[in-house]
């Protein structure tokens, strides 16, 4: 089958609230409403028809950018109403035509963005205080579920009719992949037995009985829902205001993100894009991309100054655009195997960014804009593409930017007689940008070697090659003379291999260290719909999935494996 | 034959005196069917007298037993359809392998959905109509009325009995969220929208009797072509009720329509003398159709549909007449469909599985119009010009292709523009509503009638229309 991406037009990703089709945000003091209105036919793919409020990849990048706009725009708003403007439908989940007809790699991209959206909706609350209701006012069913899953708190009407369920697995003979079985028996603790009949029910669960299995918090009678929602938001908000007390007024707008593009045609079909700090470079050919990130030119000098720079902050920017890269690999240029990744600038401005990124933690945007460091480099964990990381001279692999080799899945660092080339870390590597199991990313390097991320963390300045290769925070270290033909030996193998095959591979050695629910979604829920949607059993010519409202019904392979 | 039980509590032909759980199920359920009943059956008749017919075995005269009874007291019993030896599965992927005798577990939660869907419309119908007795045009409708009830009241019965027997503890559930959910509260409504109207006058009765329940003989028929015998059985016998609900409607509806043109030939067509001789004129009856049929319509689902499907393909539900067809399976056919596309209407070829509600819909739109054909007989014998007519189906819908789409009684595609304009031409306006309400006032000296409905040709069973049907 065709792959998606390539059937489409090319995937944008900047949206702005003005321009949302599919979602109605609304602001009302310290309430800010999401409530969802999905156009059956603006889907992304022409052919798709969203039926019921079912989303495509274009209904959830307005979702991902409301939460966003709540964050950095709306520092008032302390409780988000999700919620739909469709009388007795909430939302019927990702939509089935468009999965079924997608190819896997995009299908699992697609999923593994609506699983971030998610979480980020959970970080929302978690980060940010911002405490999250989810009044489910119609049938919820699937993603519509799941999306629910993500906000503290699920209201249902009680009318003998309105239910949450997860029909995927009777009626498609998938997953709720979207966090769904995870979040029911890790976040919830809803009984394994209880979430085993619910996950298998096809109609679901309504009423006293979704409370009593803890599927959702509150169920009220239809004609009360609309005045308890109000209540229970105004709960929230206050509980929040009494938690979170920094986040004020005036917000920092998020203007769009400025990229020269570049198709050119005589280099190997190389495509650039260009941002303020960021350049990646995709040379479709090689089926390898170089996205380099440049150190800011000038730093702020005080907590006014990052204010009155707001977005265009360094420190907020680049992460923005670094975002934007990602989104830009993953759906747009699936063939991409290998990125190697650049540094470029002074590593001392860095270092002075983290500084302020330090001192100023305790308001509100710095704050933010920690968090958002804090996710894109999450995005670039679960990114399924190679990761190198190559330290040349010029570089700035310094603090913050040292993340960047400590997410890479090997690192070459070249160890030069004359030029200088260094790393350092800095404070902001001690914890400040945890992975999705818990530990800083410096921790789960020298997971077997505690007190090696202690010495590194205790050096605080710049470090040679040699002494980075000493202290086991880079991979190879080669010098001038071998340096161009290791990284083309490297970059050639590892473009050799198989593309499923590293994916595996990367992904079981980036997360060691403990499980949150967070690695369980990436690691073992999304591994298992991934597999799943590659069976006949699911998209075989009398899969389930492929017979979905077709006439035929679904016909299994019965073994076990 | 099996052998109906009368003597229990519960009059059945189920052998229910031998099946202890099934007994004790039944018997905790029926106390709260009958406060159900006191609270939402028909108000204010509860202690009177009614000539009511009920149903005491499933063959020819035993179904029909007649005397006055308390509607409390009715002998709500449970009645099967006779077994079929060696019956097979009607259609579908199973199609020709013995009928099931018991739920096949893959099939549990789609069957007990199909069951409480018709459940829940029994004793919504009941609810809905519950406070008509007391506006009754006469002794004689009051009393069909309430043998409507009453029997609306049965098919409840029935559909609680499959609940209990095959369902377990789900089932029993279900059957008690049948006596708790009530139309039109917000709360807790019905499950299907047409349910939750209100129906507050007889205009509105007759029309509801006509095509709401006509709707219930097809949704019957197909379930009788279930895969699941005690199904089938069941709504056999329910079928025999609904056809006399028909009939209480459509000769209703044809009383109304001969009073009128009787007034129209002595006062001549213009609505307001005919108005004023205290009849309802024929553009006001028509609005009442457009709006009960299309309402009606609604009922049968999505035109496209792959709950249908699964339904056909698994043997759960058949087409209306199943054995009148040539191909049971129906993987390869085809239905056109005239769907809308970029704002224009076309032709649309879909699965024919996938159009199985649309294909019981046109058995249903085809009954109707003879329906339609009668009541103009009415108008043709009265030597009148004018005639009713049924309006196209994709007219006024809330549910499926057309829904939230305009379209004229024709089913031409039209703009808001001209939907807001001629709405009130074509459906019933609140001046139109609040005329039929000044009509309703009860008449309950036996042999007489209200002003805007002619007499019945005969009576029940063979009594006259002056008979007391009705006792205090
Ligand atoms: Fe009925
Ligand atoms: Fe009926």
């Amino acid at each position: 089958m065709a792959e998606t991406a390539a059937k489409l037009p090319e995937i944008r990703f900047g949206r702005r609230p003005e321009s949302y089709v599919h979602w109605k945000l609304e602001f009302q003091g310290d309430v800010a409403r999401l409530r969802m209105a999905v156009q059956e036919d603006r889907g992304l793919n022409p052919d798709t028809v969203l039926k019921l409020n079912s989303y495509d990849l274009g209904v959830d990048l307005e979702l991902a950018d409301a939460v966003q706009r709540i964050r950095f725009e709306h520092p008032e708003v302390r409780c988000l109403v999700v919620t739909s403007v469709t009388p007795r439908i909430f939302c019927a989940g990702a939509n089935i035509p468009m999965l079924a007809s997608s190819g896997h790699a995009f299908k699992v991209n697609f999923c593994k963005f609506t699983n971030e959206t998610r979480l980020y909706l959970e970080d929302l609350s978690a980060a940010s205080g911002v405490r999250t209701l989810c009044a489910v006012n119609g049938t919820a069913s699937g993603g519509g579920y799941e999306l629910a899953l993500a906000c503290d708190w699920i209201m249902l009407p009680e009318d003998g009719n309105t239910a949450v369920s997860f029909p995927e697995v009777p009626l498609l003979g998938v997953l709720p992949g979207t966090g769904g079985l995870t979040r029911l028996v890790d976040k919830r603790k809803v009984r394994r037995d209880l979430a085993d009949v619910f996950s298998s029910l096809a109609e679901g669960v309504k009423g006293r009985r979704a409370v009593e299995w803890r599927l959702v918090d509150e169920v009220v009678p239809s004609s009360q829902f609309q005045a308890a929602v109000e209540r229970r938001a105004r709960i929230l908000a206050d509980e929040s205001a009494q938690a979170t007390p920094l986040r004020a007024a005036p917000g920092v707008p998020l203007p769009d993100l400025a990229c020269e593009r570049d198709d050119a045609r005589d280099d190997g079909g190389a495509t650039t894009f260009r941002w303020a700090h960021v350049t990646m470079k995709v040379l479709r050919g090689e089926r390898r991309a170089e996205i380099e990130v440049r150190a800011p030119e000038s730093v702020p000098s005080s907590l006014d100054e990052i204010r009155a720079q707001a977005a265009g902050w360094w420190a907020l920017r680049c992460f923005r655009e670094l975002d934007e890269a990602l989104l830009q690999l993953r759906f747009n240029f699936l063939d991409v195997g290998l990125v190697l990744v650049r540094t470029k600038g002074e590593a001392a401005q860095v270092i002075a960014t983290d500084e302020l990124l330090q001192e100023h933690a305790g308001d509100w945007f710095v704050g933010e804009v920690r968090h958002q460091i804090r996710r894109v480099l999450k995005r670039l964990d679960v990114t399924a593409r190679s990761l190198f990381a190559v330290i040349e001279p010029g570089s700035c692999f310094a603090g913050t930017l040292f993340e960047l080799v400590l997410a890479s899945d090997r690192t070459y660092m070249l160890d030069h007689p004359d030029e200088a080339n260094h790393v350092q870390l800095s404070e902001m590597n001690g914890g400040a940008y945890p992975m999705a199991n818990g530990l800083s990313r410096l921790d789960t390097h020298f997971l077997g070697e505690p007190e090696k991320a202690r010495e590194a963390l205790s050096v605080n300045e710049p470090v040679d090659a040699a002494t980075a290769m000493k202290m086991g925070l880079v991979t190879f270290a080669p010098d001038d003379i071998d340096w161009e033909d290791e990284l083309r030996l490297a970059v050639e193998e590892r473009s050799s291999l198989s593309p499923d095959a590293l994916t595996g591979m990367e992904a079981n050695l980036r997360f060691a260290g403990p499980e949150t629910m967070e690695t369980k979604i990436f690691g073992r829920l999304s591994a298992w719909q991934n597999w799943i949607f590659q069976r006949p059993n699911a998209v075989g010519e009398r899969g389930a999935l492929t017979s979905y409202g077709k006439p035929q019904r679904p016909e299994f392979d019965w073994r076990r494996t | 034959m099996s052998v109906a039980d009368l003597s229990g509590r519960i009059p059945n032909n189920v052998n229910l005196k031998d099946d202890k759980r099934l007994l004790r199920a039944l018997e905790s359920w029926q106390p709260k069917y009958i406060d159900w009943w006191m609270e939402m059956g028909p108000d204010g008749f509860q202690a009177d007298q009614i000539y009511l017919r009920t149903a005491i075995s499933v063959d020819r005269d035993g179904w029909a037993q007649f005397g006055h009874v308390k509607m409390p007291e009715y002998r709500w019993g449970i009645f099967l359809a006779d077994r079929e030896d060696g019956r097979k599965i009607p259609c579908g992927d199973h199609y020709g392998k013995d009928a099931w005798q018991d739920v096949p577990g893959e099939h549990r939660n789609a069957l007990r959905r199909m069951i409480v869907t018709q459940g829940d419309t029994e004793p919504a119908s009941v609810e809905q109509q519950r406070r008509l007795g007391q506006t009754a045009p006469s002794l004689y409708d009051l009393r069909n009325l309430f043998q409507v009830n009453v029997e609306e009241g049965r098919h409840l019965w029935a559909m609680v009995y499959l609940l209990h027997s095959y369902f377990g503890r789900d089932g029993r559930e279900e059957a008690e969220d049948l006596l708790v959910r009530r139309s039109g509260n917000a709360d807790k409504p019905r499950i299907l929208t047409t349910f939750n109207d209100p129906c507050e006058d007889w205009l509105s009765f007759f029309m509801f009797t006509t095509f709401t329940d006509r709707d219930g003989k097809f949704q019957l028929h197909a379930l009788a072509e279930s895969g699941f015998d005690p199904l089938s059985r069941t709504c056999r016998f329910m079928l025999t009720e609904e056809s006399h609900h028909m009939f209480v409607g459509e000769t209703g509806i044809q009383r109304v329509v001969k009073r009128c043109a009787e007034v129209m030939n002595k006062v001549g067509p213009e609505p307001d003398r005919v108005r004023a001789e205290g009849a309802i004129d024929l553009p006001t009856i028509q609005k009442y159709l457009n709006m009960w049929y299309t309402s009606s319509l609604d009922l049968f689902g999505g035109e496209k549909s792959s709950n249908a499907a699964s339904y056909f393909a698994e043997g759960l539900k058949g087409r209306f007449m199943e054995s009148k067809y040539d191909d049971h399976v129906c993987v390869d056919g085809h239905y056109d469909m005239t769907v809308v596309q970029d704002d224009r209407l076309v032709q649309e070829q879909i699965p024919l599985r996938i159009a199985m509600n649309e294909i019981l819909r046109d058995g249903y739109v085809s009954d109707c119009e003879n329906t339609v054909e009668r009541w103009n007989k009415v108008l043709e014998r009265e030597g009148r010009e004018e005639r009713l007519y049924l309006p196209n189906r994709r007219f006024n819908r809330r549910v499926g292709e057309y829904a939230n789409i305009r379209f004229d009684p024709q089913g031409n595609l039209i703009s808001e523009h001209e939907w807001t304009s001629k709405r009130d031409q074509w459906l019933p306006t609140t001046a139109d509503f609040a005329y039929v309400k000044s009509l309703m006032h009860p008449v309950v000296e036996p042999g007489k009638i209200a002003s805007w409905i002619a007499p019945p040709q005969k009576g029940i069973n063979n009594q006259p229309f002056e008979f007391e049907y009705v006792r205090k």
